[in-house]
């Protein structure tokens, strides 16, 4: 593991340099698909982050007990993923010195200038939530502060909750409002993004519960099998709204949308949706979480899904972006010595480094943060131990 | 308002030059907010002679990767009966543009003569405004120039010292000098989206845009549509003139005649 993670860490931090030196001179993306792998890290990991603060706030404000143990581990989670979409996007920026223009010259109309406003606030809660969850078990605190800081989370993550879904269904909007790409041009998407964060971040969780959870208790076991039930039926969710979103433009298979679709299911990289997307993100696991009641093989699904979500974000934003706007445009005029004036776009090499080294960053805090933090206590525990000192 | 800088009076069968020339005076003796800058592109005259492309990369000193004005070529019909279409392609200058409001910065805006301009020096570079034109009209600057990954040798070799130099001189878009550069921080416009400008430092010297006088055929327009008399208005009324994409309601100041 070691190994592993530190390879990622010199083949990704070298590609972090590179980038932080050479700007964008290495990139796929051209002119004509102006996002890519970046943008679809950056979807990817927030969701994750919308998902995993969802379900902590399940704790914190519905009072679901199953999933008390996982709520401050959710939280971090939350916490840590989002660190890593704000990197991701960070480095897809032209000019990342002018982000902070986003408040000082705030344009109301613009769709993405809510989405950073929204995830601003949305970071700062989850610090302050994050705070709240662990002072209690930093510091020996008294059973009445304990009470005290239970009440602000559960305030906390109740205004968490609307804001968690307008940030992230506002990422949602960030494409279905763009009325140029028919491919993304759709009311569904806010929804779909947030079904989407809450199936990809439960499964995130459902995964890391099932592998790196410290006591493999009867209590363990309920998680999981309460966050595997969860999955399923989120999963199948996901795949009925995915089903309406193909099935509606492509179902007479004629009109520009059709052919965008058919591209994904058809063209060239039809694999990322039938193998990658189809075969390990839904129906394997689907068995998996149907045949078998062992954490492990409920493990092994979730991380099926958490991984292989990442196609659905690629599948998302270049699909949209393929299709020349004008017919022709695609041969008009060249660019001979970077091809930005191409529709065709792979992910190169160098943008694959970054995104292993946003991950590796992001491996680092989480295990920092499990062996520094005290994620893994249970509050009950906790209460007890307070109870005792009292 | 100063004087023009040359004045020229109308005379039977003129080139249609020198009457947008004299036409460009008249709009330039009103206050700005009463010009409407707009272009009509006669398709039937279009040669592909792509002058009008290679006109404007030297006068803005595009990059590789960074086009204003391409022109479409396409091959229509089955053998023998086989022709090509010709549409160049400038910013429409849309009167209701979608890549302005999307902007998170207001770094681009519609200005009072009508035309959509990007501040380049406010611009992060998130590419947004770039999907959000149903034209494609923008393109974003990835830092390369034309003389990357070529032969280096001894000075003069190929006249790649000179064609460096050349290429490396400051773009005015806008109006203003930029000299541009990569880096940690690069220097604007290197990471910005960038798009025609319907040439804007040309107009305040009273000069039409590059792509108008460097149309060998005489097929690009330019002047104020909301001047009743002048050409692009009364061609862009033609029966036979049509606006791309119309049903979208962006509403382009870029006519073509079919």
């Amino acid at each position: 593991m070691w190994a592993l993670w530190l390879v990622a860490a010199v083949f990704g931090g070298t590609g972090i340099v590179e980038r932080l030196l050479y700007g964008e001179r290495f990139v796929a993306y051209t002119s004509y698909v102006p996002w890519g792998m970046w943008v679809s890290a950056y979807i990817f990991f927030i969701g994750l982050s919308a998902g995993a603060f969802l379900l902590s706030s399940l704790v914190y404000v519905f009072g679901v007990r199953s999933l008390e143990r996982i709520a401050k581990l959710s939280l971090f989670t939350a916490a840590v993923t989002l660190a890593m979409a704000l990197l991701s996007i960070v480095f897809d920026l032209g000019h990342m010195e002018r982000f902070w223009e986003v408040f000082t010259r705030p344009q109301f109309h613009s769709m993405m200038a809510w989405m950073v406003w929204l995830y601003t606030a949305y970071f700062t809660l989850l610090l302050a939530e994050l705070y709240f969850a662990l002072r209690g078990d930093m510091s020996r605190t008294s059973t009445a502060s304990h009470e005290r800081d239970r009440r602000v989370l559960r305030i906390l993550g109740a205004v968490g909750i609307p804001l968690a879904i307008a940030f992230h269904g506002g990422v949602g909007a960030l494409f279905g409002t763009v009325m140029a790409r028919e491919y993304w041009h759709s009311a569904l998407y806010p929804i779909i993004f947030l079904v989407g964060a809450l199936l990809s971040g439960g499964a995130l969780m459902t995964a890391i519960v099932a592998f790196f959870w410290p006591r493999r208790d009867e209590a363990w076991r309920e998680t999981m099998n309460f966050l595997s039930k969860l999955l399923l039926g989120l999963v199948l969710f996901d795949f009925l709204l995915e089903w309406a979103e193909y099935s509606i433009p492509g179902w007479y298979q004629i009109g520009a949308e059709y052919h965008l679709i058919s591209y994904v299911l058809f063209g060239p990289f039809w694999y990322v949706f039938w193998v990658i997307h189809l075969g390990f993100g839904v129906i394997l696991p689907v068995l998996m979480l149907t045949l078998s009641k062992r954490p492990v093989v409920q493990g092994i699904a979730a991380a099926l899904i958490a991984v292989t979500f990442f196609a659905i974000r690629l599948n998302l934003v270049i699909p949209g972006l393929i299709s020349p706007e004008l017919r022709g445009l695609q041969t008009a005029y060249l660019d001979p010595i970077g091809h930005r004036l191409s529709y065709s776009y792979v992910p190169s090499i160098f943008e694959w480094q970054v995104t292993i080294g946003v991950l590796a960053i992001g491996v680092a805090l989480f295990y920092l943060g499990c062996r520094y933090l005290p994620l893994f206590d249970q509050s009950r525990r906790v209460e007890r131990r307070s109870e005792e000192i009292a | 308002m100063p004087a023009p800088p040359f004045s020229v009076s109308a005379e039977a069968n003129e080139d249609v030059l020198v009457t947008m020339q004299r036409e460009l005076q008249r709009a330039l003796r009103k206050p700005r907010s009463e010009r409407r800058w707009g272009m009509v592109i006669d398709t039937r005259k279009c040669v592909a002679c792509s002058s009008c492309t290679v006109g404007c990369v030297m006068e803005n000193a595009l990059p590789p990767g960074v086009v204003y004005r391409p022109v479409i070529d396409m091959e229509v019909g089955t053998y023998p009966n086989v022709t090509r279409k010709f549409l160049p392609r400038p910013c429409m200058q849309c009167e209701n543009p979608p890549c302005v409001p999307v902007c998170p910065v207001e770094a681009t805006w519609k200005r009072s003569d009508g035309i959509i301009q990007i501040d380049y020096a406010a611009c992060i570079g998130c590419r947004y405004c770039i999907t959000a034109c149903p034209y494609q009209a923008r393109t974003f600057d990835f830092g390369e120039n034309w003389t990357d990954n070529a032969a280096q040798g001894s000075e003069g070799v190929l006249a790649l010292d000179a064609a460096s130099k050349y290429e490396t001189r400051p773009s005015y878009d806008w109006g203003t000098k930029w000299e541009r550069a990569e880096g940690i921080i690069p220097e604007s416009p290197v990471g910005n989206a960038r798009k025609c400008t319907f040439c804007v430092p040309r107009l305040a010297e009273g000069l039409l845009p590059m792509c108008v006088t460097t149309c060998l055929g005489r097929a690009t327009f330019f002047g104020d549509l909301n001047d009743p008399h002048s050409l692009v208005s009364e061609l862009s009324a033609s029966p036979n003139a049509i606006r791309l994409k119309e049903e979208l309601g962006t509403h382009p100041k870029v006519y073509y005649l079919m």
